[in-house]
Formats: structure tokens, sequence, C-alpha cells
């Protein structure tokens, strides 16, 4: 027993597209990268429930209320589906909350954007989870286990979330001129942040080498990226909204829409903590843990008393 | 009160039930400081569509797994004895509904 080579046992569970689950054994630097790449997208889910929020209260209608609620609690729910996969790598759930309050667990960039408009929750809807669906519906095929089988539950839930954005969106642009070039500016302000989401081109992506040798990872970034253009410029034709990219044109060759160059010193930009809500956002998450502290203490001491209670 | 850290409670494994008469499946983990936030906690994480009839809450330290390394030894024995399955059997020509 004690001659297993677990490497090699875990490279030809990799080569033959087997899951690895969490007992099983693993290169170090593979839990280091999927507890780095599930907490960002845990979090990522969590802080995401703020911009949306903010709508909370002035949503235009009872429906609206009620969808945008549900909404935001599906975003809450799968940022604990994705926290419980994290957990199964052997981190706590403290320690990934202490790492995002101490800045050295990211979340995704798009969420350091204001939501200044009630178009803006159409636009969050239809092209933030539209752009987060490609990329989870690749990741389905993940190679850790219960990373993969949180990425199937949270895809079966994302449609309804698109969905309904497309749906504000689509209505605004069949209404007065006002609310037409308030989707259009909601479109003009989402679309290339959206973009950045698949993070930089193949070229210049940092981690990507042993994602993919360990199939964390599927699909890359650029080829991602290039399937969310590829069916959302039709979804904005649709309903009459332009694409703000002049450079934007299909290329009958390659079968796809070439598009403009992305402005990367402002995703950098974002990313270093100088995007338009940063600060905001993390200090809203730290001022909730907070908050919540009493709440958490006063149940585990209950859970205490019960138990010494019942043991008398 | 002042002795109790910080926590984020417990993690129980959650099992549902889709339907009345299927077998329990694993969905994932919720934290919960007893079984009635635990219980609360995962029908609002596992449960906002109807996604089945019933729960099952286990403490995740009373899960006992067993040993991938071992997984070839221990589960070996099953594999060599054909006779365990129907088809092993021949069965007489003309011989009906069995």
């Amino acid at each position: 027993m004690e001659n297993i080579d677990h490497q090699k046992v875990f490279d030809a569970k990799i080569e033959q597209d087997a899951n690895i689950e969490a007992k099983d054994w693993m290169p170090e630097d593979y839990r280091k990268h999927l507890i780095r790449q599930i907490s960002q997208q845990a979090h990522s889910e969590v802080i995401g429930m703020q911009p949306e929020g903010n709508w909370i209260t002035r949503a235009p209608s009872l429906r609206a209320k009620k969808i945008l609620l549900a909404k935001i609690q599906d975003e809450g729910g799968h940022g604990l589906y994705l926290y419980s996969a994290a957990e199964t790598l052997g981190i706590g759930r403290d320690e990934l909350i202490k790492q995002l309050h101490d800045g050295n667990a990211k979340y995704s960039n798009i969420f350091n954007y204001p939501s200044l408009t009630w178009a803006d929750i159409g636009a969050i809807g239809w092209l933030v989870d539209g752009a987060a669906i490609v990329n989870q519906v690749s990741l389905q095929r993940t190679s850790y286990g219960p990373y993969s089988r949180a990425m199937v539950r949270i895809c079966k839930e994302e449609s309804f979330h698109q969905r309904q954005g497309y749906e504000i969106m689509a209505n605004m642009m069949a209404g007065t001129a006002d609310q037409q070039e308030m989707a259009q500016d909601a479109m003009n302000r989402w679309w290339w942040p959206a973009l950045m989401m698949f993070g930089p081109h193949d070229t210049d992506s940092p981690h990507t080498g042993n994602a993919f040798k360990w199939k964390i990872k599927r699909q890359s970034n650029d080829h991602l990226r290039q399937k969310f253009i590829d069916k959302t410029v039709q979804q904005a034709e649709v309903i009459g909204l332009k694409i703000p990219d002049n450079q934007l044109k299909w290329n009958e060759e390659k079968k796809c829409y070439d598009h403009g160059e992305i402005n990367w010193n402002e995703f950098y930009e974002v990313i270093n903590g100088n995007g338009p809500c940063n600060r905001q956002r993390l200090n809203n998450h730290i001022k909730a843990h907070e908050e919540g502290e009493w709440v958490r203490k006063a149940a585990s001491a209950y859970a205490i008393k019960q138990k010494s209670t019942v043991s008398q | 009160m002042e002795n109790i850290k910080d926590t984020q409670w417990p993690i129980w494994e959650v099992f549902i039930q889709s339907q009345a008469g299927t077998p329990y499946k694993h969905a994932g983990s919720v934290h919960g400081s007893d079984k009635e936030i635990a219980m609360q906690n995962a029908r609002d994480t596992y449960f906002r569509r109807n996604e089945g009839t019933s729960i099952w809450l286990v403490p995740t330290d009373c899960i006992v797994a067993s040993n991938p390394d071992d997984a070839e030894m221990f589960f070996d024995p099953s594999n060599d004895k054909a006779y365990r399955h129907p088809t092993f059997y021949t069965m007489p020509e003309g011989a009906l509904n069995i």
C-alpha cells in the first residue's frame, strides 16, 4: 500500500477525464489553485448582491421587486454552494472570509462598478450574468468533483437571471425615448466591463498553464469571450440596442465577430483597488460580517446550553 | 459568551430526496449552530425551487468515508464473481419466463 505513486494515479485520472474527489490525493498546487479560483467565485457571488440590492427599494413594480429579491437570494445561494465546495479542500469559511477582508482574495472586477439606473439591473442580468453563464457552463466539466457539481447546480438557476435582465432591457427599448436612452446608456457602461470578466487575453493570462493541464479550466479566456460576443450581438439587435464598439464586425471567414481592443489599463486599475466602488463593496461586507458577530455567538452559546441541559 | 470566538458554526452535509420514493442524494453542505438552524439554512440554500420533498442532515465529522488509497484492494473482491450475475447461467432451450 505504501508504494502507491499518488502523482501517477492523479495524472491518470486527469488524463481519463475522471473527477478528483475531496479525499483523493492531489498536488498541493492543484489544491491551492482550486481554493483561489473557487473562493474568488464565491466572493463574487456574494459581493455581486450589492449592486443589485441597491435597487430593491426602488424597483418599478411589485413584480420587478419580487423578481429582483429572488435573483439576489439566488446569488447568495450560489456563493454558499461555492464556499461549500471550497471547504471540501480543507479550508474553513472563517479563513475564506478573512482572505476577502484582508484583500488577499479577489472577487470579480465587474462588481466594482455602480448600478446607477434601473436599466443597469437589466444590463447586469443580461450581460453580466450572461457572461458568467458562458464561463460556468464550461466549468461544469472542471476536474474537481465538488466544484463541478456546484457549477451544474448554479447553471440550472442562472438562465432565469439572464432572461429577467434581457426582459427589462427589451421593455425599456419598447418604451419612451427617455427609457430607450437609459437602456442604451446602461449598455454603453456595462459592455466593456462584461467582456473583461473573462480575464486577460490567453497570451497574458498568468494562471492558464496549470489550470489547463489539470483540467480545472476547459476553455480559454478568449474562446469564452468570443462565444459571449457572438451570441449577444444578435440579442442586442433584436431589441434595437447598439454595441458600443465601432470595430465590431462579422468576420465571414472565421464565422465570428471581430471586436475592438479592450482597455486593459482600466481592468488592472480596478483589480488593484481603484475601481469606482471597490472600497464601498468591501466595507459593506466587513460591516455586515462584524454586525452579525453577536448573532453567530448567541446561537453558538444557545447550542452549547441546549447540549448541557440534555446531558444533565 | 465572551469565550466563544467568532465562528462560522459547524458544517452539516445535506442530502435531498427529490420526490417521494426516490433515494436521497448528496447536495452539498451548510453551516448551522444547531439542528434547527442547519435545517433552515439547508432549506434556504438547496430548496428555492421545489427541489424535493425531504432533507437529511448529517454533521460532516460523522461521515465515515472509504479511503481512496485502498479502493482497488477494498472493492476488488466483487470483480471476479461472475456467478453473482444472472447472465452467468445457461438456461435450457425452450424454457420461458425465467
